[in-house]
C-alpha cells in the first residue's frame, strides 16, 4: 500500500505493509540510516525523529500513522549539519561511539523550537527517554545549555 | 586526477603491495611503509588492501594515516594518529585519517603480540612507542631526502609542521614537495630512544586534539555496520535459543517459508535463522516462528538467585578446590595474633553489556570470497573464523571495519558475523543479519555473578596485617580481574578463587572483574576503617605509604573533592581507589539516600594517573563515561536466570541510568611522562566502593550486593 508523507520537507510515497515502522522504512527503504535502531520499544530514544515538529519515537509509529505527516530526521535538521545544537555538539565533544546521538539531538532540537529557554530541569525532564550508554549526558547537557545561553 | 608514476618508498613492501602502490593512480603518492623492522618481510595474506602502509604523502601535502584499532567511542581513531603525526611532524590540517586493513602482521599492536584487538585499554598504550617510532623514521626519511637533494648535512636541517628546513640557507620545502623526489632507502633508519621528541617539545601529544569521526557523529553520515547496504541484501534474524547450548527440536518450517518474502530458514546449532527479501518480512516471520527446544543444556534448571545465595557455604567447605591468585605471608598466623578480625561477605550479579548498537553484520558470501561489513573490537578474528566456517582461504575473507555503537567487550567475539556467513551461504546474497534488543540482551555474555569473602585482621594499632579474599562463581579469570591489591601493603595476603561452573554465557565487561572486586575491596577497607574509628582517606595514606605514585592519586582526588569538609544534611561522602589498565584511579562521590531507598549521587570527583595523557579532553569524557557505566552499574543493572533463561528482555526490566540520576563530574588527571596507560577502563571500578563508602558514612550501614537498589537500600536500612 503506498503511504505518502513529507520527510524532510519533500513529499514522498513508500510501498510498504501499514503496519511497518516508521524507524525500517526510513532505515531500509529511504536509506535514511542516521536514525537507529536501539530498543523497539521506546525505551532508549536512540529512533526520534520529528513527526509534525514533535519528537517521537520511531520504532512505535506504525506507517498507518504517518500517511499525511510530515517527519523530519537527523540528515533533514540542517542541510549541511550546521544546526546550533549540531554545532554545539562537536565544540563540546559530546559523542563517543555516536550511536545514540541522532537522538539525543533530534530531541533537543525538539525542545528548543518549543522552548528557546528550558529550565536545567526542563530539559534533564525532556531529555530522559534518550539512553547514552557511553554516558555522555554531563557533555549533552552542557552542549544544549550552551546553545539556549548563545539564544 | 593527474596519472603520474607512483613514487614509493618500499622498505620491506611484499611486492605485490609495491606493485599496487605503483598502480593505484590517486595522483602522485608518495608511501612510506613503515613498521617494526621484523615485520618487513610479512607476506601478503590480504589482496584487497588499500594502502599497505601506515602513512602517504601525496605531493599535494596530504598525509593519509591508518588507524589500526576499532573506533568504538573511545577516540582512539584520532589520538593513534596524533602519536604517529607528532613524530612525523605532520600539520594536523594535512592529516587525513582511514581504518588500516585487517592485517595484524602489519598493523598488530606491538605490545600485545602483534594482534588486531581493542580490548582492555590497551590501544594507546599498546601502539604509542610503536607509533613514535614510526614517525619519528618516516621524519628521518623525509631528512634523509632533502639532505641528499640539497647536499647539506642533515644536521643542519629541522622540520617544523609538514616541513624541513635548512636555517642557514633560509630554504624551506614542505611535506609534500619532498614527496616528488624522495627516493626509498634500502633500510629503514634506525632510531633510538633518543631521537624521539622530547613530551615538553609534544604540539599535539596532550593537546586535545577535535576528534574526527565526532561531526559524522552529529549529522547522521557516520557508519555502523546497521547502517551498511550493499546491492541485492537481504534481512536475516535468528531465534536462538533461551537457554545457553539449547538445541532447537522442532519448528514451524513450513508455516515460515510460507510468509510473504521470506526466502529460506536456516537451521543453526543454537538456533533458527529466517532470511526474508525486506526487513518487515523479517521481522513478521520472526513473530510467527515458534521452536521447541531440546532439554538437555547445562544450564537447564539453572537459578541465578538460588546459586548466589549458595556461594556463600563454597569457600572453606571443600566442595570447591581453591585455586590461588595471590599468596604471601602467613595469613592464618596473621589473622590468629590479630587484635581483631573482620570478615564479609560481597556480592555482584550477572551484568551486561548494552551497548546502544544491538549486535548485527552484513556478509556476501560469494563463490569467488566472502565480504564482510562489521563493527568488531577483533576484526582479525572475524576473518579467521569465518574462514574456518565457511572453509575458505583466509585470503578470501575481506572485513569492511565499521565504526561500532558500543563495544564494552562484547564486540570482542564473533558469533554475530559468522551467523550471517552462514545465512548469507544459505541464499547466495548480502545479508544483513540484526539482532533485536531482546535477542542482543538475551544472548548476551554477561559479566559473572560473583560472591567475594572478605577477611582481615588488624594489629592493636588498626593497621591491616593479614587480608584474605575468596572469590566464588563462574567465569575464571573473569573473575579474578582487579583481585590483587598491588598497591596495599598488607604482608600477609591471600586471594584466590572457588570456580563454578553453570553453564551460561560470560564474558569481559568494561574493566571486567575489577568493577566487582574493586567494590568489595573497598568497601571492607572502609567497615574496617570506620570499626576503627579511623577516616578513610588516613586508612589508604597508611596502606599506600609505600606507593608514592598511588598515594599521590589518592591526595589528589582527596584535594579536588576537598574531603574532610563537612557534608550538608542527609548527604555524605565516601572514597575508593583502584589500579586498572596499568592506571591509577581514585574517587570521591558524594550521595544523599531518600524514602523510598532511592541512592542519589550528587557529585562525583575522580583523579587518574595514566602517564601521558594524549588526549585529554577525550581522555576526560573517557573517565566522565566510565563513571556514568559504572554508575548503572552499581545502583541499577542486574540479569537474572530462571530455569537457565534470562529473565529481562529489554530497557524497561533492565534499567540504565538516564540523564536525570548523573551527577555533577569532575575529572582530574596527574601531570607526567610515564608512558601513557589505559584510559577507557579505570574509571569503572572506582564506582562500586565509592558510593557504598559514602552509604556506609551516611547510614553506618554497610552495602554489600551490587546493584544497590531501592529494594536492597531499604532492606540494608531496615
Ligand atoms: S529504538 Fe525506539 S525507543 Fe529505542
Ligand atoms: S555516544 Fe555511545 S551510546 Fe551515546
Amino acid at each position: 500500500m503506498a503511504i505518502e508523507f513529507t520527510l524532510n520537507g519533500k513529499p514522498v510515497s513508500v510501498d510498504v505493509p501499514s503496519d511497518a515502522l516508521l524507524l525500517w522504512v526510513l532505515r531500509e527503504d529511504f536509506r535514511l540510516t542516521g536514525t537507529k535502531y536501539g530498543c523497539g520499544r521506546g525505551q532508549c530514544g536512540s529512533c526520534t525523529v520529528h513527526i509534525d515538529g514533535q519528537a517521537r519515537f520511531s520504532c512505535r509509529s506504525p506507517m498507518s500513522a504517518i500517511e499525511g505527516k510530515s517527519v523530519t530526521t537527523i540528515e533533514g535538521l540542517s542541510p549541511d549539519g550546521s544546526h546550533p545544537l549540531q554545532k554545539a555538539w562537536i565544540s563540546g565533544q559530546v559523542p563517543q561511539c555516536g550511536y545514540c546521538q541522532s537522538g539525543q539531538i533530534m530531541r533537543a532540537a525538539a525542545l528548543l523550537q518549543e522552548n528557546s529557554s528550558p529550565t536545567h530541569e526542563e530539559i534533564v525532564t525532556h531529555m530522559d527517554p534518550v539512553l547514552c550508554r557511553c554516558g555522555t549526558y554531563n557533555r549533552i547537557l552542557r552542549a544544549i545549555e550552551s546553545v539556549i545561553e548563545q539564544g | 586526477m593527474n596519472r603520474k608514476e607512483t613514487r614509493a618508498l618500499t622498505a620491506g613492501l611484499p611486492l605485490n603491495r609495491r606493485e599496487f602502490l605503483k598502480t593505484t593512480g590517486a595522483g602522485l603518492t608518495f608511501a612510506v611503509v613503515l613498521g617494526p623492522a621484523a615485520f618487513s618481510a610479512a607476506k601478503p595474506s590480504y589482496q584487497e588492501s588499500s594502502i599497505g602502509a601506515w602513512v602517504t604523502i601525496d605531493t599535494d601535502g596530504g598525509i593519509l594515516i591508518l588507524n589500526p584499532a576499532a573506533e568504538m567511542g573511545q577516540g582512539s581513531m584520532t589520538a593513534l594518529p596524533v602519536i604517529l603525526a607528532e613524530e612525523m611532524d605532520a600539520d594536523w590540517n594535512d592529516v587525513r585519517i582511514e581504518n588500516s586493513p585487517i592485517e595484524p602482521e602489519l598493523y598488530g599492536n606491538a605490545s600485545f603480540r602483534m594482534i588486531m584487538l581493542t580490548v582492555g585499554s590497551f590501544t594507546v598504550s599498546g601502539y604509542f612507542d610503536q607509533l613514535r617510532m614510526a614517525g619519528a623514521q618516516i621524519r628521518r626519511v623525509l631528512m634523509d631526502s632533502v639532505a641528499r637533494e640539497w647536499n647539506v648535512p642533515r644536521a643542519e636541517l629541522h622540520s617544523e609542521p609538514s616541513a624541513i628546513v635548512h636555517s642557514s640557507s633560509n630554504r624551506r620545502i614542505t611535506y609534500g614537495e619532498i614527496a616528488a623526489f624522495a627516493e626509498s632507502p634500502s633500510e629503514l633508519p634506525d632510531i633510538s630512544e633518543s631521537d624521539l621528541k622530547d613530551p615538553e617539545s609534544f604540539r599535539l601529544i596532550g593537546r586535545s586534539v577535535p576528534r574526527r569521526d565526532i561531526p559524522a557523529k552529529t549529522n547522521g553520515t557516520a557508519t555502523y555496520a546497521m547502517d551498511i547496504h550493499v546491492p541485492g541484501m537481504v534481512y536475516g534474524m535468528i531465534q536462538r535459543s533461551p537457554v545457553h547450548d539449547g538445541r532447537p527440536a522442532s519448528y514451524n518450517k513450513a508455516e515460515i517459508q510460507s510468509l510473504p518474502g521470506v526466502l529460506t530458514t536456516v537451521e543453526l546449532d543454537y538456533g533458527i535463522g529466517i532470511v526474508a527479501e525486506t526487513i518487515h518480512d523479517v521481522l513478521k516471520a520472526r513473530n510467527v516462528l515458534k521452536i521447541d527446544w531440546a532439554r538437555g543444556a547445562q544450564a537447564d534448571g539453572f537459578n541465578s538467585r538460588d546459586s548466589q545465595a549458595e556461594y556463600a557455604e563454597i569457600p572453606g567447605s571443600g566442595r570447591v578446590e581453591p585455586r590461588s591468585v595471590t599468596h604471601t605471608g602467613d595469613v592464618p598466623r596473621a589473622m590468629r595474633r590479630a587484635a581483631k578480625t573482620y570478615s564479609a561477605d560481597y556480592l555482584s550479579d550477572h551484568v551486561y553489556h548494552a551497548q546502544m548498537e544491538p549486535l548485527n553484520s552484513v556478509v556476501s558470501v560469494t563463490d569467488s570470497g566472502v565480504e564482510v561489513w562489521a563493527g568488531s573490537q577483533a576484526p582479525y578474528n572475524v576473518r579467521t573464523s569465518v574462514a574456518r566456517v565457511l572453509d575458505v582461504p583466509l585470503e578470501n575473507v575481506v572485513m569492511h571495519q565499521c565504526y561500532l555503537g558500543g563495544g564494552f567487550g562484547r564486540r570482542s567475539v564473533s558469533d554475530y558475523v559468522v551467523e550471517a556467513a552462514h545465512l548469507s551461504k544459505a541464499v547466495k546474497k548480502p545479508v544483513k543479519l540484526i539482532w533485536t534488543r531482546p535477542d542482543d540482551l538475551q544472548y548476551g555474555q554477561f559479566r559473572p555473578m560473583n560472591l567475594q569473602r572478605m577477611e582481615a585482621g588488624v594489629d592493636a594499632n588498626g593497621t591491616l596485617t593479614a587480608w584474605f579474599h575468596c572469590i566464588v562463581g563462574d567465569g575464571g579469570g573473569l573473575l579474578t580481574s582487579g583481585a590483587r591489591i598491588p598497591f596495599y601493603g598488607i604482608p600477609n595476603q591471600n586471594i584466590e578463587l572457588c570456580s563454578m561452573s553453570h553453564g551460561v554465557r560470560l564474558k569481559h565487561w568494561r574493566a571486567v572483574g575489577h568493577g566487582f572486586n574493586k567494590y568489595a575491596i573497598e568497601a571492607f577497607l572502609d567497615e574496617i576503617a570506620q570499626d576503627q574509628g579511623i577516616d578513610p582517606l588516613e586508612m589508604r595514606r597508611n596502606l599506600l605509604k609505600d606507593s608514592p605514585r598511588a598515594l599521590k592519586v589518592v591526595e589528589a582526588v582527596a584535594e579536588m573533592a576537598d574531603w574532610g569538609q563537612k557534608p550538608t544534611n542527609g548527604r555524605a561522602f565516601g572514597m575508593a581507589f583502584a589500579e586498572r589498565s596499568h592506571s591509577l584511579a581514585a574517587a570521591v562521590c558524594e550521595i544523599s539516600v531518600d524514602s523510598d531507598g532511592q541512592i542519589h549521587v550528587h557529585r562525583f570527583w575522580c583523579t587518574v594517573d595514566g602517564g601521558i595523557i594524549v588526549q585529554p579532553e577525550n581522555a576526560s569524557a573517557q573517565i566522565e563515561g566510565a563513571i556514568v557505566l559504572g554508575l548503572s552499574s552499581t545502583l541499577l543493572e542486574s540479569i537474572t536466570l530462571s530455569d537457565g533463561s534470562v529473565d529481562q528482555s529489554n530497557f524497561h526490566d533492565y534499567k540504565l541510568i538516564r540523564m536525570s540520576q548523573v551527577p555533577e563530574i569532575n575529572v582530574s588527571f596527574i601531570s607526567s611522562k610515564e608512558r601513557p596507560s589505559g584510559i577507557g577502563e579505570p574509571g569503572v571500578p572506582v564506582v562500586g566502593g565509592a558510593v557504598a563508602n559514602a552509604f556506609l558514612a551516611l547510614t553506618k550501614k554497610p552495602l554489600r550486593h551490587m546493584p544497590f537498589t531501592p529494594e536492597r537500600v531499604l532492606e540494608v536500612l531496615g
